[in-house]
């Protein structure tokens, strides 16, 4: 054997020492622009001057005003887990806005692509494996496991999740993926082999730069750490509901995030397994999935997408959740259909399982498994269908309120139910054939994530956000933003049905056909409309936050809510409740409303165990990203210092006694009865009201039946 | 608790059988590769039910899986897992095997 | 009513009471753990089951597979989860943390040769130029032998730390508990070498 042909340290053409490994100071993107300007080193300096000006504005910001202390002791220790909800969803944001940052240079470059854009291929591919990766990974799931996070403990009457440290450290798994893939702005270059990062093209041969290895560690390490979400939600739902909270009574919302769960559960591991083998290849010189000595890419194609499908099914399902919470509360009816509604819920979960196929139709397998997979992926839009029929006969003569949740929800009706007949279209193996790796898959991925999954994101922002902060967001500049979103998707994406059909392959760099010409400027104005839609999002919080006072609803119930969280004040108390509530029924919220006992003092309180404030997600974080970086550049040391120090902690660790925080009845009962004295102080505003700065959260119930 | 010493002799007593199901089961997937008794084609599928054999005893002995109520969801758990594992698994060997067989 | 009935977990003996329901929850938690390794170890089997032909000219099973070695490691590997499980039997009736200290011990020990005659293997290996580097068969039987073999290496580093929190601390609930599920691990790391010895070994020279 030739040791040169796989060792990956000296002789591989890397420049390579022991303290920094491989990395030097030309890998610095800051610097690029003024050794070799150009435009596209003018556009990778300029993002990574943004990424690094941005983060000192921040750690400025925080000196200045003397912050540190309370972000760390009242946010990065916290096991809240509202608290880690929120900052899951803002993780989500500051990812996303770089995604739309993408977005807009993407469709410039792809306005400009006729015989070749303004962007270099290499950065072309570059900018468009990182916007999949962020928004898929970094975006998106942060969204769903914020919302997952705050919602799924006070929806079933508990106090915390089943482990509230294992929380913290899936939170800091998650950061260490994220500021991988931002210091991959900055120091190096990301890989260029699409989101899915294929191998062989990803492999060592190929590619041996720290692109893929970024990547690798980025969605291997913040995997482990959605797996353990999805543990942690699917323990918390199985053991902990309230007392008298059977399966058939949960919340809608949570039947979503249980099968949400059990796909992290079960989906994670083949990412996990396609990761580490890859990492395995490019390292260490295995052959899983080169081109010589037995290696097998298709493997990583099936692996890749046995994680894959499911994973779409991760993302959509808790936005289901949200839509159905949304139809219920803003139309003030139960929910037509609970039980189809679980049961299409449940067999969404169990078939997403059974047609990963449907995205490799053409790699070469025999009809028979196509059709096999192409039935299997047919049938799973039945139960979609049904949801979407609950949903509207939900509606159906209710008392709706055209607030900003039921924009979104318009707007998702609209377009989520043509981005799913696409996917019927696609699920059939002889058209898919034909517009397979065309830009109809882009519009199709897109038409389903961006209204089904980010609209449902942005409603459940606007309905949760005053129950987190105690204050509803501006509702005209929501109005406008959730117009702006819908124009914006249209016009980007809409286009690209067409350009798909006739021709035009996705992630190409440049295209022959003067025909695309019209379609890509079109997409590129809908690209500006999206830029604007996520500016609006920054301006509905600034304004919201200017006029606080009037949206307060510190008593909790702004929309006439019908699930337990809104029987807690607004931000409810790290507790939860002042004593754990008894279900009698389906909305239990909604039920004691209709029997004429919400809000009564209890008889008797008790001291209320909570758990303390932890390092270990800080800690978990430092150490991992220290692995994901050393391996990525070869900092050996670095990897296997933080790889050490992370095992002695997990050694030592269960050795000290965490002792609970004790919160005396006293204290409970003081603040409980403080909150119950205020609302009996006030009026139940009427729903016509809801907008008004009359809502101070607490609603006259208008429901024509509540259980 | 009087009857405790009972019960722990029927545990050890379980235990004991688990490890003497183990062992012949284990002696017994050797033997069929070592002393090649069964003709060609069949010692493949004679490891994999014995293996699985081995599989459910190790469950119900040492794991404690039983079909009593408490341990309910263990078993749908573990249940359901097998379900997803043999739809990824089978299907994987069967996609895999079909495209070596069309290259 | 037999303490057996009583009792949510019946390998922990706790009794009612918010130990043994944190225990429950704890215990229940780390089945869903399992399962996702479980799923971990069925997939790198899937992928060893479409490599099994891979070997690019290099060595095959025939070369790799010494079968008595495979039989000792098995020995030793059931023999320490029969060891583990009398240390479980022992915390449960309240043998003393010496009894249980013993058998687990010996739980250890027995896994620490089983590691050893693992290492001598790959080692051997290595010397006939086995190495996962030569093909994709050899990637997929390194990457299986060895996944399970850091599993049994990290087993080996919570028996440690739960050896000594018992020295501590003594067989508390919580550390009951943290037994109960160590256990677990460690029976399901025998089932999987169950799955290796059969399908990568056995039916590898059968």
């Amino acid at each position: 054997m030739n040791e040169d042909a796989w060792t990956p340290i000296p002789g591989s053409g890397f420049d390579w020492n022991p303290l920094t490994g491989r990395l030097h100071w030309g890998d610095l993107k800051l610097l690029e622009v003024f050794e070799d300007p150009s435009i596209n080193s003018f556009v990778a300096s300029a993002a990574s001057w943004i990424a690094v000006l941005a983060a000192l504005a921040i750690v400025i910001l925080l000196t200045v005003k003397r912050r540190w202390g309370w972000l760390w002791s009242e946010w990065l220790v916290s096991v809240d887990h509202k608290k880690i909800g929120i900052m899951y969803i803002l993780t989500g944001f500051v990812m996303m806005a770089r995604g739309v940052a993408e977005g807009v240079v993407m469709r410039t470059h792809q306005a400009t692509a006729y015989q070749g854009g303004f962007l270099s291929n290499e950065h072309w591919a570059e900018l468009f494996s990182t916007h999949g990766t962020v928004m898929i990974f970094f975006v998106a799931m942060p969204f769903i496991t914020g919302f997952m996070n705050y919602l799924i403990p006070l929806q079933i009457g508990a106090r915390d999740m089943a482990f509230p440290v294992l929380n913290q450290i899936s939170l800091g798994l998650t950061a260490t993926g994220g500021a991988l893939v931002m210091i991959s702005l900055v120091v190096g270059a990301f890989e260029t082999g699409g989101w899915t990062a294929y191998p062989p093209f990803t492999g060592a041969d190929f590619d041996p730069g720290p692109g893929p290895d970024y990547w690798v560690w980025a969605i291997v390490l913040s995997g482990i750490g959605s797996m353990l979400s999805g543990l942690n939600f699917a323990v918390t739902i199985y053991k902990l509901r309230a007392p008298g909270m059977t399966f058939m009574r949960m919340p809608v919302f949570c039947w979503t995030a249980l099968c949400t769960s059990i796909l992290l559960v079960f989906a994670l591991p083949p990412l996990t397994v396609a990761g580490l083998m890859q990492a395995l290849d490019r390292l260490a010189g295995f052959h899983f999935f080169t081109n010589d000595l037995g290696g097998n890419m298709m493997n990583y194609a099936n692996l890749f997408w046995m994680f894959g499908h499911p994973e779409v099914y991760i993302l959509i399902l808790p936005a289901y959740g949200i839509y159905s919470e949304l139809t219920a509360t803003f139309a003030a009816k139960k929910l037509y259909g609970y039980t189809s509604l679980v049961l299409a819920t449940m067999s969404i979960a169990v078939v997403s399982f059974c047609v990963w196929l449907h995205h490799f139709y053409t790699m070469g397998q025999s009809p028979t498994i196509n059709a096999a997979f192409g039935i299997a992926t047919g049938i799973i839009a039945i139960p979609t269908g049904v949801k979407v029929y609950v949903w509207m006969a939900t509606l159906w003569r209710g008392r709706i309120r055209f607030t900003v949740p039921m924009i979104y929800m318009a707007g998702f009706f609209m377009l989520f139910v043509i981005g799913g007949f696409s996917g019927i279209i696609l699920a059939n193996p002889a058209i898919n054939w034909q517009v397979h790796n065309t830009q109809f898959i882009v519009a199709h991925f897109h038409n389903v994530l961006l209204p089904g999954l980010i609209f449902g994101i942005f409603a459940g922002v606007h309905i949760w956000f005053p129950k987190a902060f105690g204050f509803r967001l501006h509702e005209r500049a929501g109005a406008i933003t959730a117009f702006l979103w819908i124009a914006g998707f249209s016009l980007t994406f809409l286009p690209l049905y067409v350009v798909g059909l006739l021709g035009y392959p996705r992630r190409s760099a440049a295209f022959e056909d003067p025909a695309f010409i019209p379609y890509m400027i079109v997409t590129l104005c809908g690209a500006f409309v999206l830029l604007s839609a996520f500016i609006g999002l920054i301006v509905t919080l600034w304004l919201s936050v200017r006029h606080r006072d009037e949206l307060a609803v510190p008593l909790g119930d702004p929309w006439d809510g019908r699930t337990l969280e809104w029987a807690t004040p607004s931000p409810p108390p790290h507790y939860n409740f002042a004593v754990i509530p008894e279900i009698t029924g389906r909305d239990a919220f909604a039920t004691e409303k209709a029997e004429g006992r919400p809000y009564v003092t209890p008889t008797e309180y008790r001291d209320i165990h909570m758990p303390r404030d932890s390092v270990a997600g800080v800690f978990v974080f430092l150490c991992t990203t220290a692995i994901g970086f050393g391996l990525t550049w070869w900092i050996w040391w670095l990897a296997i210092l933080g790889a050490l120090v992370l095992l002695g902690w997990m050694f030592i660790y269960p050795f000290f006694d965490r002792t609970d925080e004790v919160i005396p009845a006293e204290t409970v009962r003081l603040a409980n009865e403080a909150w119950i004295a205020a609302i009996s102080l006030r009026e139940g505003v009427d729903r016509d009201d809801e907008t008004t700065p009359r809502n101070r959260g607490f609603a006259a119930t208008d429901m024509e039946q509540a259980t | 608790m009087s009857d405790a010493s009972d019960e722990e002799r029927a545990e050890r007593r379980l235990y004991s059988i688990g490890l003497i199901l183990s062992v012949v089961l284990t002696v017994a997937s050797f033997a069929t590769v070592t002393t090649g008794i069964l003709p060609r084609g069949w010692a493949i599928p004679a490891l994999i039910v014995l293996a699985l054999t081995q599989i459910v005893v190790h469950l119900r002995v040492f794991l404690h899986i039983d079909l009593t109520r408490q341990k309910r969801e263990d078993l749908q758990l573990l249940l359901f897992t097998v379900l997803l594992l043999a739809i990824m698994g089978f299907g994987t060997l069967w996609i895999m095997a079909n495209l070596a067989e069309r290259m | 009513m037999s303490a057996k009935a009583q009792n949510a977990h019946p390998g922990m003996n706790l009794g009612y009471g918010e130990g043994a329901r944190k225990a429950e929850v704890d215990v229940f938690g780390f089945w869903v753990f399992l399962m996702t390794d479980l799923v971990t170890f069925g997939l790198v089997f899937a992928i060893f089951g479409t490599m099994v032909g891979a070997t690019a000219g290099g060595p095959g099973p025939e070369e790799v597979t010494d079968l008595r070695s495979i039989a000792i490691q098995t020995a030793l590997l059931l023999g320490s989860s029969f060891a583990f499980s009398w240390a479980s039997l022992s915390m449960k009736y309240d043998r003393g943390r010496g009894r249980t200290l013993i058998f687990l011990s010996f739980a250890a020990t027995s896994a620490l040769g089983f590691l050893v005659m693992e290492f001598i293997d790959l080692r051997h290996l290595v010397e006939i130029g086995a190495t996962p580097q030569r093909s994709g068969y050899l990637s997929a039987l390194w990457a299986l032998v060895g996944l399970h073999g850091l599993h049994v290496a990290v087993g080996l580093l919570g028996v440690g730390s739960l050896t000594g929190q018992i020295l501590l601390y003594g067989l508390t609930d919580k550390i009951k508990s943290r037994v109960t599920r160590l256990g677990l691990y460690w029976h399901f790391l025998d089932i999987v070498w169950v799955g290796i010895f059969s399908m990568v070994y056995l039916a590898g020279v059968a």
